[in-house]
């Protein structure tokens, strides 16, 4: 079967992009896939740091297209999952050291030895985010609850529908519970009923998400990570299971709880 | 007075923007103060839009395609082809990078409705440069239909009216000469009658519109979010729009 190469954009920036490609790629090769995370964001290279893989880069995407290297040369083997290799970025290079034909040929050679090759895509609707997106088969947007992050994620779908890279699929990312059931974020259903496209997933906001990332640990790895138990569950679904949507409850606080043991000691009495 | 009628210039909705064809007769500068008075009557219509100049059997320099380009400037509006019987007129356009490019891959939308029996148009949704199939009879009552959901950045504009089978988002923008009709939510920003008919009305779903305008009016949602959405219609009354339940 032919690879799966999956886009991961959003629009705006800083919702999650890198944390979700990364965090998507470890849950895939938990589950035994052949995964290769590519970083498109060349001049703001995140996904090594994220996957801890740093200090182990030695060429990059652009040696690669520009002939310096070969592709075996510049892909990194994760060193916790051996079916998980990353693909960094340049940092001395901006975007249009890579063009959209460059990808589409690094992409159909990365997909003959990989399940999925997973595209980390600058933000904007540029250059950057138009080549990331040309070898696509698949595409993931990523979005806050929060009304921007939505607003650009509506105008990124408009043009992947547009490339004919459609239908795209939906993360909401950093939800906070507690401030939905308080009425005061958007919920993922606000947020569907303006984008309109299949959701793949919701992610909690949670604190381990930041620890791990500073560290270099992705979420996914860790057992008892909320967030991490959802990257499981996306991954499980871009496979095809059927994985039902969790739901997220802010863990009752004192006073709640308290409240709560008056209101069923009035019912028993 | 001019000699070249204003009334006589035909707008319509095309592939890729708007076409405006200039009458025979008269001469180049007429022809030009004709279009400024049909620009001037109507510039929230075309303002930032683009248009493809049809100039008939004329011989145009190139010194007179500057100048409708430059007058087309100033309403804010993109002269993007001049399409001519002339071949010296069309050479010359050619020359300014105003030819008409070869039929882009026009696909028409899977969502678009079915050809009408009679004529079928291409509409773009500009800044997308995407097809949608439309069935169009003689303008000015011309009516164009799109079934699908029109998002952030995206725009639609056309001399007739237009029905939106599908939501349209915040941040997209519809500009009609004749009545917007949306059976979805209506989130962007709207403007009926943008050729100056004030009696032009917006009809919705659900009415929440970042902007709405009809006419030379403008008016704006209320600000808290309504619970439950019902079918509004909204038309200028005394001066003021005004939204009312649909349909009564």
């Amino acid at each position: 079967m032919a690879a799966q190469v999956i886009t991961i954009t959003s629009g705006k920036g800083g919702v999650g992009k890198t944390t979700t490609t990364a965090n998507i790629g470890v849950a895939l090769a938990l589950l035994g896939k052949r995964v290769v995370c590519l970083d498109a964001d060349i001049g703001l290279r995140n996904l090594d740091v994220v996957l801890g893989l740093e200090n182990r880069i030695v060429y990059d995407v652009v040696d690669v297209i520009e002939g310096r290297c070969k592709l075996r040369q510049a892909l990194i083997k994760d060193k916790r999952l051996s079916e998980l290799h990353l693909l960094p970025a340049s940092q001395k290079r901006d975007k249009s050291a890579v063009n959209s034909a460059d990808l589409v040929r690094l992409c159909e050679e990365l997909g003959a030895e990989h399940d999925f090759v997973l595209i980390d895509s600058a933000a904007g609707i540029e250059e950057g985010f138009r080549t990331a997106l040309a070898p696509a088969n698949g595409v993931i947007i990523v979005t806050n609850p929060e009304v921007s992050a939505v607003r650009d994620a509506d105008r990124v779908i408009g043009l992947i529908e547009a490339a004919e890279k459609g239908p795209a699929r939906l993360i909401v990312n950093r939800l906070k519970p507690g401030l939905v059931q308080r009425g005061d974020m958007l919920d993922t259903g606000d947020v569907l009923e303006i984008l309109a496209v299949d959701l793949l997933g919701v992610v909690p906001e949670d604190e381990a998400v930041l620890i791990s990332t500073n560290r270099g640990l992705p979420a996914a790895l860790d057992e008892k990570s909320r967030a991490g138990q959802s990257f499981r569950n996306i991954a499980r679904r871009l496979l095809g299971e059927e994985v039902p949507f969790e739901t997220f409850r802010e863990a009752p606080g004192l006073l709640q709880r308290l409240g709560r043991l008056f209101q069923s000691d009035g019912r028993s009495a | 007075m001019v000699s070249v009628d204003p009334k006589s210039i035909v707008i319509k909705g095309i592939r890729d923007g708007l076409s405006v064809t200039l009458p025979d007769g008269g001469t180049w500068p007429e022809a030009l103060a004709a279009l400024e008075a049909r620009l001037t009557q109507a510039p929230a219509f075309f303002k930032g839009g683009r248009v493809a100049l049809m100039v008939g059997a004329r011989a145009l320099t190139e010194d007179d395609m500057r100048q409708a380009r430059d007058l087309l400037v100033r309403h804010d509006v993109t002269l993007w082809a001049i399409v001519g019987e002339d071949a010296e007129t069309q050479r010359i356009a050619s020359s300014l990078g105003l030819d008409v490019p070869p039929p882009s891959s026009a696909r028409v939308s899977d969502l678009a409705a079915p050809p009408a029996e009679s004529r079928t148009w291409d509409v773009a949704v500009e800044g997308e440069r995407e097809l949608v199939a439309m069935p169009l009879d003689e303008w000015p009552d011309a009516g164009l239909i799109v079934r699908r959901t029109l998002r952030s950045g995206q725009s639609l504009r056309h001399p007739g009216s237009i029905a939106v089978i599908g939501d349209v988002n915040p941040g997209a923008e519809i500009i009609a000469g004749g009545n917007i009709v949306v059976w979805g939510r209506l989130r962007g920003t709207v403007h009926a009658g943008a050729l100056g008919d004030e009696n032009a009305v917006v009809c919705a779903l659900d009415l929440a519109p970042t902007q709405l305008r009809i006419g030379g009016r403008i008016t704006r949602s209320p600000d808290e979010r309504r619970r439950k959405p019902r079918p509004e219609t909204a038309r200028v009354r005394d001066g003021h729009i005004v939204a009312e339940p649909w349909g009564v």
